[in-house]
C-alpha cells in the first residue's frame, strides 16, 4: 500500500531550523517502520540520519517520537500505524542531526544513581543465594534497554532537563530491591534530593512508552515507598 | 583536524567481550584502558543473546566441566583445540559466579542457587540424555550480561569513546601500536596510540539476507585484519541457528526447545526424531538446521509455499512460558502475529555466528601463521576471534561463555604485556590509510547504490554459501563477488557532510562486508569435506585423514592459485583425549 510520513529533520551543516519532509512510499503491513526509514535512507536520501542497530527492540538505539508517541522504530509496524506516519526525534534532549539525539544528559541522569551492584562482603565461592520470590520483586526492572522512551516522553522532564527522570529511577529500583545489594540507602539519597523523584506528577507517560512493558509508574511508586518507610 | 590519545590498552568493542576485557584489564594497578564502540555499549549485539551460558555448576542435576568440554568438542565436529575447550570448561564455572558476584539477576532454583535449563548438544555422561547446564535470566541472558559488565564499567569508571568507527589498525614491524578511529559525531579521525589493543567487535552476519544479527555485524575488523595481511582462522564455518522468525530471522532460543519446544514438519511430524534419535530436537544446530532445509527441500515445508517449518511450544505450561520465554513470546506476537501459547511459529534457519575469525592462542594472542606466530600488543576474544574453542559448530550458549572466559583472558593479558612495555613510535602517516577509506567514499562517483550491492551480495551468499554448498553454487559465487567488488568501485554517497554521516560508515561497512563474504566462500570452496556447519553436497563425509586442520586464509592481491587475491594455509589441530568418532545424537 502507499504510505505518507513525514519526517522532522535537521541538518547542523545546512538548516538554521528543523523543518518537515515528506515522503511517499509503498509498504507492507508488516513492515516495521525501521524498515521504512531504511528504505528513504537507502534508495531516497542517503542524508537521512537516524540510529539503529539490532532491529527487534533489544538494543535500544531506535527510539522515535512516531505518531505522537514515543516507540522503537523497529518494534512498531506500519499496520498499527495506518497510511500517515509522523516521525520526530525524542524530545528534551539536543537534536545532533535529524532522528539522532545527544544521550549523554540522559546517561548522565542514569549513572547519577550508582546503577552498579553494591555488596562489600566477600563472596562466597559459588553464587550468593537468592530466592525465587526475591528475584521476582526487581525482575520487571531488569528489562531496561536504555532506549530513554520513557525519560523523554515525560512532562515534568520537558520543562526541566534536570530531573532525573523515569529510566534513571527504574534502574535504580532494580537494585534498591535486589536483596543481594546494599547501596539502597546511597541511591535513595541521590533520588531524595532536588531533582530527584519527587519531581514525578505520575503522568503515566513513561508506562505507556516503554516498549519493554517495565510498569515504570508502579516502580517509582514502590521507590517513593521505599524512600518514605526506610528514609534516605 | 586530527586528534590523537594514548592509553596503556585499548579495547575495540564493548559488547560482552570487550567490556569484559577492559574490567579485568583495569584491575592491574597503573594501567590506562579505554573502549572504542561503534555503538554506545548497551547497543552491543551480546544483548541479544537469548537462552543462557553454560557452565557445569551442577545446580539442576549432575554436571562436570569434563562433560561440557566434550559435548564442545563432538559439537565442534572435532576441528575444537581439545586443550582450549578444556580449559574454557573449567575457567566459564568460574566467569559465571564472577557474574553473580557482579549482581547478575539469574532465574534462581527452588534452593536460590542460578537456576540451569537443557540446551542443544549439551549432554551429561558424554552424550547418555541432555543435561541442564544453561544458566539463565529469562530468555535475556544475555541482555542482563550486557548490562551487568556496563553497569561495572560505569563503576570503574572506564574511559568510553562511543560512536568512534575503527578503520585502521596501526601495525609496523610486526607488532600492533593501536587503532585509527573516525568519530560519528564530528567526522574527525583520531589515533589511539597503545602498547595493546584487544579486538572485541563480535560477528559479520550481515553477509547473509536472513540473519538473527544486528545492522552493525558487519564484521569491521576481520577485514581491517585481512586488509593489513592478517589470516583469517576457518571462516567457512558459519553457524545458522534453526530457530529464526521466517523471512525477519529474529532469534527464537533454543532455550524454547531446552523448555520442551518440538520442532514440526509441514504435515505435523517432529521429524527431529529421523535425524537424532537420542536427544531430538535438542542436536546441536548445524544438524537441526540441516533437517529442516531437507524437510522442506522434500516437500514437508509448512505453509502456502512449504516452505518454513514450525515451532511448537502450544503444549507447554502458559505460565512458564510466560515466565521463562517472554522476549520471543512477544517477538513472535508482534512480528509475525502469531501467539506461541496457542498457534504454532513459523520458522526457517537464520544466519547466526561465525566460529571462525581472527585467529588466537588459548591466552588470546593474535597469531599470524600456522607456526603460531604471535602479533606482539593485538588480542581478540568472542565472535571475532577464533580460540579455537568452537571448531565446526558452536554449541548453544557456548558463545556467551566464550565472550566472559576469553574476554576476561584478554584483559589480563593485554595489561600484564602493556605493563611490560613502552609506547612504541607511531609509524609516520599513521592516519592515510583510513584516511584514503574516508575521501575515497565520500567522493565516490554514485554511479552504485550501496544498499543495492549489499542486497546483492546477501542474497547471493544466502542463495550460494549457506547452509548447503556445492562447488558450483560456490564458484559461481565467486565470480558473483569478483563482480561486486569492481561495482564497488563506483559506489559513492549522497552525504557529503561530516556530521553523524551514516551514510558514509555503511558505504565502508559494504567494503567490510565483502572481505568477509571472500572469505567464507573461499575457504568454503577449498574444504571438500563436510564437518559441523559446512555441508558440501560434494563431498558428504568428513575426511579426517585430509582435513583435520584449521584453515588460514589471507589476502594476496593479484596472488592466489587461480588468480583469485587469496591465499590457503593450514594450522593443525590440537587434539587430547577425544579420538575423533562419527558424530551421532
Amino acid at each position: 500500500m502507499q504510505i505518507n510520513v513525514k519526517i522532522k529533520r535537521f541538518n547542523p551543516e545546512a538548516d538554521a531550523r528543523p523543518y518537515w519532509a515528506e515522503y511517499t512510499l509503498e509498504a507492507r503491513g508488516a513492515d516495521r517502520v525501521l524498515d521504512v526509514i531504511n528504505h528513504l535512507k537507502w534508495e531516497v536520501d542517503g542524508t537521512l540520519a537516524f540510529r539503529r542497530s539490532c532491529a527487534h527492540g533489544i538494543c535500544g538505539s531506535d527510539a522515535m517520537l512516531i505518531n505522537g508517541v514515543n516507540r522503537l522504530a523497529c518494534k512498531v509496524l506500519v499496520r498499527d500505524l495506518g497510511k500517515r506516519i509522523t516521525i520526530e526525534p525524542i524530545r528534551g534532549l539536543a537534536v545532533l542531526k535529524d532522528l539522532i539525539v545527544d544521550m549523554e544528559p540522559f546517561l548522565d541522569a542514569y549513572k547519577a544513581v550508582l546503577p552498579f551492584f553494591i555488596n562489600d562482603d566477600p563472596p562466597p565461592p559459588a553464587e550468593r543465594l537468592q530466592s525465587a520470590e526475591e528475584r521476582a520483586v526487581f525482575d520487571e526492572t531488569t528489562k531496561c534497554i536504555l532506549c530513554a522512551a520513557c525519560t523523554t516522553s515525560c512532562p515534568v522532564f520537558w520543562t526541566n532537563g534536570r530531573y532525573i527522570g523515569p529510566a534513571a529511577i527504574v534502574n535504580a529500583h532494580r537494585f534498591i530491591f535486589d536483596s543481594r545489594d546494599q547501596g539502597a540507602a546511597e541511591r535513595l539519597g541521590v533520588l531524595n534530593q532536588a531533582n530527584g523523584l519527587w519531581r514525578c506528577r505520575t503522568a503515566y507517560n513513561c508506562t505507556e512508552a516503554c516498549p519493554r512493558d517495565i510498569p515504570v509508574t508502579r516502580a517509582i511508586e514502590e521507590v517513593k515507598r521505599a524512600l518514605l518507610w526506610r528514609g534516605a | 583536524m586530527m586528534r590523537a590519545h594514548r592509553f596503556d590498552v585499548i579495547v575495540v568493542g564493548a559488547g560482552g567481550a570487550g567490556l569484559m576485557a577492559a574490567r579485568y584489564a583495569a584491575q592491574r594497578p597503573g594501567v590506562s584502558v579505554a573502549v572504542i564502540s561503534k555503538l554506545y555499549p548497551t547497543r552491543s549485539h551480546t544483548g541479544a543473546a537469548q537462552g543462557g551460558v553454560g557452565a557445569a555448576l551442577g545446580n539442576v542435576s549432575e554436571d562436570h566441566p569434563e562433560w561440557h568440554a566434550f559435548d564442545t568438542i563432538k559439537g565442534g565436529d572435532y576441528l575444537t583445540d581439545q586443550d582450549v575447550a578444556e580449559r574454557f570448561a573449567e575457567e566459564v564455572v568460574e566467569a559465571v559466579y564472577e557474574l553473580e558476584h557482579m549482581g547478575l539477576p539469574f532465574n534462581r532454583t527452588p534452593e536460590g542457587k542460578i537456576a540451569q535449563r537443557k540446551f542443544g548438544g549439551h549432554t551429561r555422561d558424554f552424550g547418555k540424555s541432555a543435561v541442564e547446564r544453561a544458566c539463565y535470566a529469562a530468555d535475556r541472558t544475555g541482555h542482563m550480561i550486557l548490562q551487568t559488565l556496563y553497569q561495572q564499567a560505569i563503576k570503574d569508571r572506564v574511559n568510553f569513546f562511543n560512536e568512534f568507527h575503527v578503520l585502521d589498525l596501526i601495525l609496523e614491524d610486526g607488532a600492533c601500536q593501536g587503532v585509527v578511529a573516525y568519530e560519528l559525531a564530528t567526522g574527525t579521525l583520531h589515533t589511539f596510540h597503545a602498547k595493546a589493543t584487544v579486538v572485541a567487535t563480535g560477528g559479520n552476519g550481515r553477509i547473509f539476507k536472513v540473519t538473527s544479527n544486528a545492522h552493525a555485524l558487519t564484521g569491521d575488523l576481520m577485514s581491517i585484519a585481512y586488509r593489513r595481511g592478517l589470516p583469517i582462522e576457518d571462516p567457512e564455518f558459519y553457524q545458522f541457528h534453526p530457530t529464526g522468525l521466517y523471512k525477519l530471522g529474529v532469534l527464537l532460543t533454543e532455550g524454547a526447545r531446552g523448555e520442551g519446544a518440538i520442532l514440526r514438519n509441514g504435515v505435523g511430524e517432529r521429524f527431529m526424531e529421523r535425524y537424532a534419535p537420542t536427544i531430538k530436537d535438542l542436536a546441536p544446530r548445524d544438524m537441526v538446521s540441516r533437517a529442516m532445509y531437507l524437510e522442506i527441500r522434500e516437500g514437508r515445508g509448512a505453509g502456502p509455499d512449504k516452505d518454513y517449518i514450525h515451532l511448537d511450544l502450544t503444549h507447554i505450561d502458559a505460565h512458564v512460558i510466560e515466565e521463562r520465554l517472554p522476549d520471543i513470546t512477544e517477538f513472535s506476537r508482534i512480528y509475525l502475529g502469531v501467539d506461541p501459547v496457542k498457534e504454532l511459529v513459523p520458522i526457517q534457519p537464520t544466519a547466526h555466528y561465525a566460529m571462525g575469525g581472527i585467529p588466537t592462542t588459548i591466552d588470546t594472542q593474535v597469531i599470524s601463521d600456522g607456526a603460531n606466530t604471535v602479533v606482539p600488543g593485538l588480542y581478540a576474544a568472542g565472535e571475532v576471534a577464533c580460540a579455537s574453542i568452537h571448531g565446526a559448530n558452536r554449541l548453544g550458549t557456548n558463545s556467551l561463555g566464550d565472550l566472559i572466559v576469553f574476554g576476561r583472558k584478554a584483559g589480563m593479558e593485554s595489561a600484564r604485556f602493556a605493563a611490560g612495555e613502552a609506547h612504541g613510535d607511531l609509524p609516520s602517516g599513521v592516519q592515510d590509510r583510513a584516511r584514503d577509506l574516508v575521501e575515497t567514499m565520500r567522493h565516490g562517483p554514485r554511479k552504485e547504490r550501496v544498499a543495492h550491492l549489499r542486497r546483492e551480495l546477501q542474497e547471493s551468499m544466502q542463495d550460494h554459501a549457506s547452509v548447503f554448498r556445492t562447488e558450483a553454487f560456490l564458484r559461481k559465487q565467486v565470480g558473483i563477488l569478483r563482480d561486486l567488488n569492481e561495482r564497488y568501485k563506483d559506489v559513492g554517497v549522497e552525504d557529503e557532510g561530516h556530521q553523524f554521516n551514516t551514510e558514509l560508515l555503511e558505504a565502508i561497512e559494504l567494503g567490510f562486508l565483502l572481505d568477509n563474504a571472500e572469505q567464507l566462500v573461499h575457504a568454503a570452496l577449498n574444504r571438500t569435506e563436510s564437518r559441523g556447519a559446512h555441508s558440501r553436497e560434494d563431498f558428504q563425509e568428513r575426511d579426517d585423514a585430509e582435513w583435520l586442520k584449521h584453515t588460514l586464509i589471507y589476502q594476496d592481491p593479484g596472488g592466489g592459485p587461480a588468480g583469485d587475491g587469496v591465499r590457503i594455509d593450514y594450522k593443525p589441530v590440537t587434539l587430547g583425549k577425544y579420538e575423533p568418532k562419527p558424530r551421532t545424537y
